[in-house]
């Protein structure tokens, strides 16, 4: 039962692992579907993370401070599409640049605002999202089986991992069953079959970078809000990569995407679990190796295990009438 | 007659320096096919773009039923009963055909009920014209005269009342293409009113009722088809220009410099651009490679300076083959003799952020006389750069400009003059005398004379048939990929004309 307990603990921790990986992940696959490259997604968290925690701190209300996130968040997303969409220029450049800006303003805010070394103050109780406990998880908690399932996996998160989840058939149905899924999509492959459709490649691009926006917004409020009580400085530590990574594992679809990013943040939950316990066979492996084991694997199925991942044909080209 | 379902009045187009559109008139009659012919780059796209919203002309009026209309957008067009097939589909590959269908004339926030809509229309479109096409298919698994079809299919359901259909024939095998025009006539039949672009005027003899001739962004002409002849069309699509003779004596061929066996060029996507042609060029004459643009010429050329890869085929260069893999070392086959002007002197002749005198050595620049020890003789190419200036009259006369300040025939006189001064067995030279001014040449004329006149082999593509009539001792018509003649220089231009439509080919394969 101890193993049974262990492995349950370590999906736990997955789900938690994986959820800001899956919304960074979904936001990118608006903004990379619609055709633009948006390697900014680690700097958009961070921005979100970082207003969600002030707001919530100054407001003392979670809600607020998940609305500044969003809100934060979608400002920087504009910047990247006034830079990428409107004056064509490099999308990588750009998202270089706000992750720049991301790293260096929340910081320098931070400690302007609260003079704690450029963190927020810790979050109280009602400024954070709370675990929401469903009905009867307590009292089937001693059934084999089925009740560390229902009372660990399934219920006892936050709200913000149900709507993360929830996402993954939402943006499936967008993507596929709207009239803005499809346009968003063809952006994607062929903007100028789109131009000569008679729709404006600029305003759908702007829209599909909102969607990235909001995504991003909620991921970051994540991180500062739920998987800790307040914002740390570089506290993204490099998911907004794990997630493109896990977009181009997840080839560009919402629910291969939700595997991908289950998987990363297994393995990142795995190697937590196992770090310092000896494993059969290997022995005791060095801590630094299971820390380091989630971005090898990720090396190693991107290079070979995906097969040919063909992203959007326009990604990353700005589009520019020919002649 | 009809009343007019189209009219352009006055209409300019600039793009920069380059004038695509000059006050352009054409009336398009309702439910007729009107074919609009040229070559490329006279302007024919252009003006179907402003007409689908795609530009906006600098100036002019477009009349569409006969009121004034203001197309800004291709949603403008598609609202006036407008729709384009383009040259490049307009379609996303990996969208079924629905999808491509409904993109953009969605009725409904859900995609459901577009769908069930297309797909009825899409049946009732299939039974009328014998559109067929299965609507499930995804794009890029069809075959090209399908997603055409498909194109087709998109303005209709948009309910377009005018067809614009440019060049629509360049990816489609002949078989292909006789379906399409029978499409097309039942498209009329049914009333609607259609405008073809193309150079290919055996279609537009076979298909239209009305044709207008475009050259250098004007409209030269305009015919009811029945009244005119593929040998007059030829002839206003090239156009006549006011040409000095330039005077030239016997040549004296010699031995066989340059050798074509059986080549055959496909281009990239996999169209025969050169049907095993064969040719040989000897030493001491000039020649000439007569066609319109687009049939082959400008494949040929890359092939044998080694720049394109040829499917088969050998070329000979003084009796030794040359690397046909499109991997051939440009500076080795300039070691061997073999200089090159190419067409498109800007793209691939010069670096025109260069200075004049870097140009004028380019390629060249490994070359001892050019060095010294690793470094360049900065000294030997300032005076190299002078004598050309001097000997080519290149103005104005300052190596150290940029190579972009300088005319265009002034451009061409420095990639010449890099050429012909490193004293070749066998120059091929691409449109001579595109975009350079009459003085200029008569200049390069005499020089190319000279050339031959020195026991060099030369080889001229142009599509100018006053330049080839005046320079070649022979000249090779090209047609589709093929040489389909051969001529001495006392052919006249009518002869030459009808062989580069494409007649007389036509009449001896049937």
């Amino acid at each position: 039962m101890d193993i049974f307990i262990a492995i349950v603990q370590i999906l736990d921790s997955t789900i938690r692992l994986s959820v800001p990986l899956l919304l960074a992940c979904l936001a990118g696959l608006y903004s990379e579907r619609a055709g633009v490259f948006d390697i900014g997604l680690e700097g958009k968290m961070l921005v979100g993370a970082f207003a969600g925690a002030s707001a919530a701190a100054v407001f003392h209300s979670a809600f607020i401070g998940l609305g500044m996130a969003i809100l934060m968040s979608v400002a920087f997303a504009m910047v990247h599409g006034f830079a990428s969409i409107t004056h064509r220029g490099n999308q990588i450049v750009s998202g270089v640049a706000i992750n720049f800006i991301a790293a260096g303003s929340t910081i320098m805010l931070g400690q302007a605002w609260f003079q704690q070394g450029g963190r927020t103050p810790a979050l109280q109780p009602g400024e954070r999202f709370e675990a929401i406990v469903w009905p009867g998880a307590d009292a089937v908690r001693d059934v084999p089986i089925l009740g560390p399932i229902y009372s660990e996996l399934i219920s006892g998160h936050s709200i913000l991992v149900y709507i993360a989840f929830l996402m993954v058939p939402f943006t499936w149905w967008v993507l596929y069953r709207t009239r803005f899924g499809l346009r968003m999509r063809a952006v994607g492959e062929n903007p100028a079959a789109v131009d000569t459709a008679g729709i404006s490649v600029a305003w759908l691009r702007y829209r599909a970078l909102i969607c990235t926006g909001i995504l991003t917004g909620i991921a970051g409020a994540y991180l500062s809000m739920v998987q800790n009580g307040g914002f740390v400085k570089d506290m993204t530590a490099g998911k907004g990569y794990i997630a493109l990574a896990a977009l181009i594992f997840a080839k560009w679809r919402p629910v291969n995407a939700m595997f991908a990013c289950l998987l990363f943040g297994f393995l990142d939950a795995a190697s937590i679990r196992l770090q310092g316990s000896p494993l059969p066979v290997i022995g005791k492996v060095p801590a630094q190796f299971m820390q380091a084991l989630p971005y090898v694997l990720t090396v190693i199925l991107l290079a070979g295990f995906i097969g040919k991942a063909i992203p959007p044909r326009a990604g990353g080209v700005p589009y520019v009438k020919e002649r | 007659m009809a009343q007019a379902a189209i009219e352009l009045i006055g209409i300019n187009k600039s793009f920069g320096a380059v004038r695509a559109n000059r006050d352009i008139n054409l009336e398009v009659a309702r439910g007729t096919i009107h074919g609009i012919v040229g070559e490329n780059g006279a302007g024919k796209s252009t003006l179907m773009s402003i007409l689908y919203g795609f530009y906006q002309a600098d100036s002019g009026e477009i009349r569409v039923g006969g009121k004034p209309v203001a197309i800004n957008t291709s949603n403008d067009a598609i609202a006036l009963g407008i729709g384009m097939v383009h040259q490049h589909f307009m379609l996303v590959d990996n969208f079924t055909v629905l999808e491509n269908v409904i993109l953009g004339a969605e009725n409904d926030p859900l995609l459901k009920s577009s769908i069930a809509k297309a797909r009825s229309e899409l049946d009732r479109l299939e039974r009328e014209y014998g559109l067929e096409v299965d609507p499930d298919a995804v794009i890029e698994e069809l075959p090209v005269g399908l997603q055409q079809r498909v194109e087709i299919l998109k303005a209709l359901y948009r309910g377009a009342e005018i067809l614009i259909l440019d060049e629509p024939t360049g990816v489609l095998t002949p078989a292909e293409a006789d379906h399409l025009f029978r499409i097309l006539k039942q498209l009329k039949d049914q009333g609607k009113t259609i405008v073809l672009i193309t150079h290919k005027l055996r279609e537009i003899m076979a298909i239209t009722d009305t044709v207008s001739v475009m050259r250098q962004g004007t409209m030269v002409a305009t015919r009811v088809t029945k009244q005119t002849t593929v040998g007059e069309l030829a002839e206003l699509m090239v156009g006549r220009r006011v040409l000095l003779r330039v005077e030239k004596g016997q040549s004296e061929a010699g031995a066989i410099k340059l050798s074509v066996k059986n080549l055959t060029v496909k281009d990239s996507r996999g169209v025969t651009m050169v049907d095993n042609v064969s040719f040989d060029v000897r030493g001491g004459e000039i020649v000439g490679i007569a066609g319109v643009a687009g049939n082959g010429q400008s494949e040929l050329l890359e092939a044998i300076s080694g720049i394109r890869h040829a499917v088969s085929g050998e070329v000979m260069l003084d009796g030794k083959p040359i690397d046909l893999t499109g991997k051939a070392d440009p500076g080795e086959l300039r070691d061997r003799g073999l200089a090159h002007v190419p067409e498109d002197r800007h793209h691939v002749g010069l670096v025109l952020a260069f200075e004049e005198n870097e140009n004028s050595i380019l390629g060249y620049h490994d070359d001892e006389r050019y060095l010294k020890g690793l470094f360049l003789n900065v000294d030997a190419i300032m005076a190299d750069a002078k004598d050309k200036i001097e000997k080519y009259d290149i103005r104005p006369g300052n190596p150290r400009l940029k190579t972009a300040n300088f005319s265009g025939g002034n451009q061409q006189k420095i990639v010449l003059a890099r050429e012909m001064e490193q004293d070749p067995g066998v120059l091929i030279v691409g449109q001579p005398t595109r975009g350079v001014d009459v003085g200029a040449i008569e200049f390069i004329h005499k020089r190319l004379i000279a050339m031959r006149d020195q026991g060099k082999a030369v080889l001229v593509v142009s599509v100018e048939l006053d330049e080839i009539r005046s320079l070649s001792d022979r000249i090779l018509v090209m047609f589709a990929g093929r040489v389909v003649g051969e001529r001495g220089p006392e052919a006249t231009e009518g002869e030459l004309g009808l062989l580069m439509a494409g007649v007389e080919h036509q009449e001896a394969a049937e």
